[in-house]
C-alpha cells in the first residue's frame, strides 16, 4: 500500500514535465500560428481538422453581449478582422492590475441564433469556443469568411496561462465581470479549427458518423 | 461545532476542485495512450492532463465552472446533523471567498448572484443515518454543460425501438451519447438509474458517481450492461470534445430501484472529465481520519 502510494507521487513529479515537453515538439511541429489581425488570407488558409496557435488581441463574449451585438448594438472596439472567445473568465484585480484565474471556453451553441448577424455586420474573422456551432454559422462563416476554433473544453488554467495580459474591459457595469467583453492579449492560444471558411464542419461530420456507428450497434 | 469541522470541510472543497480523484486521472491516462499520436483526440487528452497537472500544483480550481455542489453525508445515528449542515455552509461561503468556488449560483426568481453561493437548496446536502461512529463526507462538483447534457426516459419508447428490458436501456443510453456529441466535455463518466419515481430515479442516477471508476454493479446482469454500454459508446467515434477519437466515455455506472408497474424509468447522468469528487471521514470530534477516492 505504502509502496503503491509513493509509486504514484514518483510518477506524479515526473508526468508534468514529460507531458510539457511532448506538447511542445508536437505543438511546434504540427501547429499553424494565426497572429490579430485576422485577414482574409489567414482565415482562409485554414481548414477543418487544423491546428492553431493564436496570438494578439481576442475579446471575450457570452449571451448577453452577443444578444446586444446581433440587436444592432455598436461594438466599442472594431470586431473587423477580428475574433470572440466564448469565455467567461475569473479576472481579479490584484494591486491595480486585472489578472486571469481561469479561461476556458463556455458552450457556443447558445449563440447560435446571434451568430450569423454577427459575423455579418461586424466583419468577424474568428470565432472560438466548444462544441461547435450550427447550420446558421455555418453557412455564414462560409458567405463571409470567419472560421471557428474549438478550444479544451474545462482546460481553465491550461488557458489562462496563454493569456500575457488583459487589454481593457467593456460592459462591465451593465453586464457583469463574467458577460463583461474582455479584451484578452494571448500568446499561442492552442485551438483546433472545426467550422472552416469553406463551409465544412467538423461537428455536422462526427454528428453523422456517429450517428451511423450507433444505428449499426443499437440494430 | 464550528472551527474544526468548518476548516476540515473547506479542505475537502479545495481538494475536490483543484485535484481530480487518482482514479480519474489514470483513466483519463490509460486512453491517451490509446489515440492515435498527433490526432486531435491525443491533443484534447493532453491538454486535458496538462491542466489536471496545473490545477493540482496552483490548488486552482481545474475548471472555472465549479459546478453545483452535493455533499453526500453519513453520520452515526444521535449526530447533530443541523451543526453540519451549518457547517458545511459557511464552507462553502468561505470557500467563494477564498477563490476556490466561483460565484456560481443565481436566484432564479431574482436573477440576481447569491454571495457566497448560498442559496435556495444550494448547496445540495443529503444525509443520511448510519450505526457506527464516523462521519463520512463525499463531495461532488458538477459543472453546468455536462449537466445539461443530463437525460431521462420513459419507457417503452417506439421512437428508439426501446421496451422495458435491458436492450431498451441500452438504447436509451447510447441515445444520450448521441445527444450528448462532445458538449459535455467528453471524454465522460455516465451515472445510469433504472427504475423509481422521476426524482429518485434521478437521484439514484447521480448516485452512481460517488462510485470508483474500477468498481462493477454488484448485480451481474447490470455489470455486464455497464461494459456493453461502455464499448459501444467508444465505438461511436464521438471521441474527446466531439472532434473525433477512440474515446467517448471513461465509464458507466449503473444501478436500479425497484418501481411501479407503470412506468419504467432510465435517468442519465452526465457527468464531464473534470469529474470532480472526493471524500473525507471525520471522527464524531471533527478530526479527520482518512481520505477516500
Ligand atoms: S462540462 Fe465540465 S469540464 Fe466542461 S466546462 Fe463544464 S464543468 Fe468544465
Amino acid at each position: 500500500m505504502e509502496f503503491g502510494f509513493w509509486n504514484l507521487e514518483f510518477i506524479r513529479l515526473w508526468t508534468l514535465p514529460v507531458l510539457k515537453l511532448c506538447h511542445y515538439l508536437s505543438d511546434q511541429i504540427m501547429t499553424k500560428h494565426l497572429k490579430y489581425p485576422f485577414t482574409r488570407d489567414q482565415v482562409r488558409s485554414l481548414s477543418v481538422g487544423d491546428r492553431v496557435m493564436l496570438s494578439g488581441r481576442i475579446f471575450t463574449g457570452r449571451d448577453r453581449l452577443h444578444r446586444f451585438l446581433a440587436e444592432g448594438g455598436q461594438s466599442p472596439v472594431d470586431l473587423k478582422a477580428g475574433a470572440i472567445y466564448h469565455c467567461g473568465p475569473v479576472v481579479i484585480r490584484q494591486r491595480g492590475r486585472w489578472t486571469v484565474r481561469a479561461a476556458g471556453p463556455t458552450t457556443s451553441i447558445r449563440e447560435e441564433s446571434y451568430m450569423p448577424e454577427i459575423i455579418r455586420r461586424h466583419g468577424l474573422a474568428v470565432i472560438i469556443g466548444k462544441g461547435g456551432m450550427g447550420e446558421g454559422t455555418r453557412a455564414a462563416c462560409a458567405k463571409h469568411g470567419c472560421v471557428y476554433l474549438h478550444a479544451v473544453g474545462g482546460a481553465a488554467q491550461v488557458l489562462a496561462d496563454k493569456v500575457e495580459r488583459i487589454g481593457g474591459v467593456h460592459f462591465m457595469k451593465s453586464f457583469g465581470s463574467a458577460e463583461a467583453m474582455w479584451e484578452l492579449i494571448v500568446k499561442d492560444f492552442p485551438a483546433l479549427v472545426t467550422m472552416d471558411a469553406l463551409g465544412r464542419s467538423l461537428h455536422e461530420r462526427i454528428a453523422a458518423e456517429s450517428d451511423r456507428n450507433l444505428r449499426k450497434l443499437m440494430k | 461545532m464550528k472551527s474544526i469541522w468548518q476548516r476540515n470541510i473547506l479542505e475537502l472543497i479545495r481538494r475536490t476542485s483543484s485535484d481530480l480523484p487518482h482514479d480519474v486521472t489514470a483513466a483519463l491516462e490509460k486512453v491517451r495512450r490509446k489515440e492515435s499520436a498527433s490526432s486531435p483526440a491525443r491533443w484534447a487528452l493532453d491538454t486535458i492532463l496538462e491542466n489536471v497537472c496545473l490545477a493540482r500544483e496552483r490548488g486552482a480550481p481545474l475548471c472555472q465552472d465549479t459546478g453545483t455542489l452535493l455533499f453526500d453525508c453519513r453520520v452515526p445515528v444521535g449526530f447533530d446533523t443541523l451543526a453540519l449542515s451549518g457547517a458545511i455552509r459557511c464552507a462553502v461561503r468561505q470557500a467563494t471567498r477564498l477563490g476556490y468556488l466561483r460565484q456560481n449560483t443565481i436566484d432564479t426568481l431574482t436573477d440576481k448572484a447569491c454571495a457566497g453561493n448560498i442559496g435556495l437548496g444550494t448547496p445540495a446536502i443529503h444525509l443520511e443515518y448510519v450505526r457506527g461512529s464516523r462521519v463520512d463526507i463525499r463531495l461532488i462538483m458538477k459543472g453546468g454543460g455536462s449537466e445539461n447534457m443530463s437525460i431521462q426516459y420513459s419507457l417503452p419508447d417506439s421512437r428508439l425501438k426501446a421496451g422495458r428490458d435491458w436492450d431498451g436501456v441500452c438504447r436509451c443510453v447510447l441515445d444520450a451519447v448521441r445527444r450528448a456529441q462532445g458538449n459535455g466535455c467528453a471524454p465522460g463518466v455516465l451515472g445510469i438509474g433504472v427504475g423509481g419515481d422521476r426524482a429518485t430515479g434521478a437521484e439514484l442516477a447521480k448516485r452512481q458517481l460517488l462510485r470508483r471508476l474500477s468498481d462493477h454493479a454488484a448485480d451481474p446482469g447490470l455489470a455486464r450492461l455497464e461494459k456493453q454500454i461502455l464499448a459501444a459508446a467508444n465505438k461511436s467515434g464521438i471521441g474527446p470534445m466531439g472532434c473525433g477519437g477512440r474515446t467517448t466515455l471513461l465509464g458507466v455506472k449503473i444501478g436500479a430501484m425497484s418501481r411501479l408497474p407503470a412506468s419504467y424509468f432510465v435517468s442519465v447522468s452526465y457527468m464531464c472529465w473534470a469529474f470532480r469528487r472526493r471524500g473525507v471521514a471525520l471522527g464524531t470530534d471533527g478530526c479527520i481520519r482518512r481520505w477516500m477516492y
